[in-house]
């Protein structure tokens, strides 16, 4: 089991404070999930855990499996075991879809070593399969030119073809229709197991009816303000955030604002 | 080996150099003419770059005897890599001397002409006094085109006649293996009506340095619904002083592309011009550059639409690095009457290190109101978004860097016809960015 420790996390982007003081800690096996209204730090937390590099953690720590996340460059974050699929994932012209992941998963594995093209053909076509996404996907250039859904079912192809221990998912099911959410979530629940685990950011509750999390955390103002299982995402979808801001007494749930 | 330079050629040296190969009367007149013209001329004036000190005058010899390849074989590994192994079309250069000549006994029999430029102007006379330096490159026009006609010394020419569509590439190299050799090089490229060919050349210096002078002219000529795809890799050596003029002219319902990698490591002058003279023409031209060192470069790519109808395209990417300097003018030219032209432009530059210079220099000129027109230009460094998108997925910044550095003149690489080729600009992009 590894387990992903996020304690007393304060970030800043450009000398503005965003988190105040972040407490999660997620294990392999679970789906955790964090929710809350736009502006309330949400893609904060998962750029800081990826290691972004305008964001700058100012207190805390993040601990995989003990080790020191916060020391590591960014490609030693990914290598450790830690994924983030990007709620604006960069293009980048001239480099094929394929290249670009065939270079990300020789980037884990020996000089000499590298996987075998036609292995990595196979396993890309399936898994392109199972995101109904188009074979002809894999020679365009990176993300350039992709619709908003086909850049979020690559970050999940992504995801399924790096295998890490730890992915956070970043608003994957904004902008995508029902069938493609479904397609999506079926690439994550094919990841689920006692060597993954999960942080799936989302403000809405539908992409949770395909995926139940284990552990639901509200934020807002830059912490997380309530946890609980999967029932707070079914309160929430049916009664929205008000009554968490009444029982809090918070009147504006963003980040520029103190309780 | 001598350090003498000889500052100038004579009008004996000129005539002494036409007569021994044999050329009519009138080609050695164009010579002794331009030759006079040369002293006079002023040198080119390429925006934004001074290059009033450079020396394009001097070179140790005129022309280096050089041998013959009596096959393949007997090339050196480095070229060896850039023909493929069915490369039926093919002039190979050695310095001065033609090298190696091979063409499809089927093209021979439809009328292809492919020979060394001398031989060109012995036996193809009148192609020659219809096309070379008459249009798209003139003699009187500075300095330095003056010095290359007075001094031609190699080149060569491509005619394909009528109606006939060459599938294979030709293939042409200029070999550089003497530091003592200056290139005054032409290549003249005759598309006749209704025809299509792939033409690519190569650049090669295969010593380190240079001494000499490489003036460079390549002439294309598309006639009515004619299509050429021009291809080059220059790697020639530091120490010449460079400039290569590369011109198109599209009539009708014609096609020019380019795609030229300029992978240098003299100070370069080049000029790419295309004249869209013919209405729908088409003229679409890829530039890729890879700076390093001291070196000081300026890229003037120009697209001039007469022709309705006529669409221009130019993409210019340019890497930087280490106190390289280099100006990317581009020039999209409307005149008076071409109504429904469309001239588009890109010129990008990345910079790798902080004292790499980069000016992309978007220009247009539009004398006719019914037309449409954009640019779109950026000086920067490989943006960071990017590096931390690739190396969140494991990959390192020097490898995130490679990848989108190489992407970033894929452009170029992706189009090029020839494998070897390809390949060799993929490989001398990764020696001159590391
Ligand atoms: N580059 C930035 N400069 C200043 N403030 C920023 C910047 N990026 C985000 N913020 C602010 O940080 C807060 C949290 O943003 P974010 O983490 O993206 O929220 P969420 O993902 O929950 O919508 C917002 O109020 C936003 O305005
Ligand atoms: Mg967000």
């Amino acid at each position: 089991m590894s387990t992903l420790v996020i304690k007393d996390l304060h970030v800043e982007i450009e000398g503005k404070q965003i988190l105040k003081g972040v407490n999660i800690t997620i294990n392999t096996s679970e789906i955790h999930a964090i929710m809350g209204p736009n502006g309330t730090g949400k893609s904060t937390l998962a750029s800081a855990i990826m290691g972004h590099p305008k964001y700058e953690v100012t207190q805390g720590t993040i601990e995989l499996d003990g080790e020191d996340v916060l020391a590591m460059e960014v490609d030693e974050r990914a290598r450790a075991g830690l994924f983030l699929a990007m709620q604006y994932p960069s293009e980048i012209s001239g480099v094929t879809n394929a290249d670009f992941m065939r270079s990300a998963m020789n980037a884990r594995r020996e000089e000499g070593n590298e996987v075998s093209l036609m292995k990595f053909i196979r396993e890309l076509d399936s898994k392109m399969e199972t995101l109904a996404m188009d074979q002809d996907m894999a020679q365009r250039y990176l993300n350039e030119g992709f619709s908003g859904g086909e850049k979020k079912r690559n970050e999940i192809l992504q995801m399924m073809m790096i295998k890490p221990t730890f992915a956070v998912l970043d608003e994957i099911d904004s902008g995508l229709d029902i069938d493609a959410l479904k397609v999506v979530s079926d690439g994550i629940n094919q990841m689920k197991g006692e060597n993954f685990g999960c942080l799936i950011i989302t403000h809405y509750q539908r992409l949770l009816n395909y995926i139940t999390p284990d552990h639901v955390h509200v934020m807002m103002q830059g912490r997380v303000v309530k946890s609980g299982g999967p029932e707070l995402a079914h309160k929430l979808e049916a009664e929205g955030y008000d009554w968490i801001k009444a029982e809090l007494g918070i009147e504006d749930e963003t980040v520029g604002q103190e309780a | 080996m001598t350090v003498e330079t000889k500052l100038t050629m004579t009008e004996q040296d000129v005539r002494s150099f036409s007569a021994s190969h044999s050329e009519p009367e009138e080609f050695t007149n164009l010579r002794v003419q331009a030759l006079a013209a040369a002293e006079a001329l002023p040198l080119p004036k390429p925006d934004k770059t001074k290059i009033i000190n450079w020396n394009f005058t001097d070179f140790p010899v005129h022309t280096v005897q050089s041998s013959t390849y009596a096959s393949l074989d007997e090339l050196p590994e480095q070229v060896k890599s850039i023909v493929d192994t069915d490369q039926k079309n093919l002039y190979i250069q050695h310095n001065n001397t033609p090298a190696y000549i091979s063409l499809d006994k089927n093209l021979q029999q439809q009328g292809v002409i492919l020979t060394d430029i001398q031989t060109a102007i012995r036996e193809h006379g009148d192609l020659v006094a219809k096309y070379f330096m008459t249009e798209a490159v003139k003699a009187e026009e500075h300095k330095l085109t003056a010095l290359h006609a007075a001094l031609l010394n190699g080149g060569m020419f491509l005619y394909v006649p009528k109606n006939l569509a060459i599938k294979n590439p030709v293939q042409a190299i200029f070999v550089h293996d003497n530091e003592e050799a200056s290139l005054f090089n032409h290549a003249l490229i005759v598309a006749d009506k209704g025809s299509e060919v792939t033409y690519v050349e190569n650049y090669i210096s295969t010593v380190p340095k240079a001494k000499g002078q490489a003036n460079i002219v390549s002439e294309v000529f598309a006639e009515d619904n004619a299509s050429v795809t021009y291809g080059a890799v220059d790697v020639l050596a530091e120490g010449f002083t460079t400039y290569v003029n590369r011109r198109g002219v599209a009539q009708r319902d014609a096609r020019i592309e380019w795609a030229l990698g300029m992978m240098n490591d003299s100070d370069t002058i080049s000029d790419n011009t295309t004249f869209l003279i013919g209405d729908n023409s088409v003229g679409d031209t890829k530039t890729v550059v890879v700076g390093r060192g001291t070196q000081k470069q300026n890229f003037t790519t120009q697209v001039i639409h007469w022709g309705k109808n006529s669409d221009g395209q130019i993409l210019k990417h340019g890497v930087m690095k280490d106190s390289a300097s280099a100006i990317f003018n581009g020039i999209g030219k409307i005149e008076h009457g071409a109504t429904k032209a469309n001239a588009e432009q890109e010129s990008r530059v990345l910079m790798l290190s902080p004292k790499a210079r980069g000016d992309a220099n978007p220009i247009l000129l539009i004398d006719e109101d019914d037309v449409t027109a954009g640019h779109a230009a950026s000086v920067g460094r490989v943006d960071p978004l990017q590096l931390y998108y690739l190396m969140s997925r494991g990959i390192t910044k020097q490898e995130a860097e490679r990848l989108v550095i190489h992407g970033f003149l894929a452009p170029v690489v992706n189009v090029l016809p020839i494998e070897g080729v390809k390949k060799q600009l993929t490989e001398v992009i990764e020696r001159k960015v590391r």
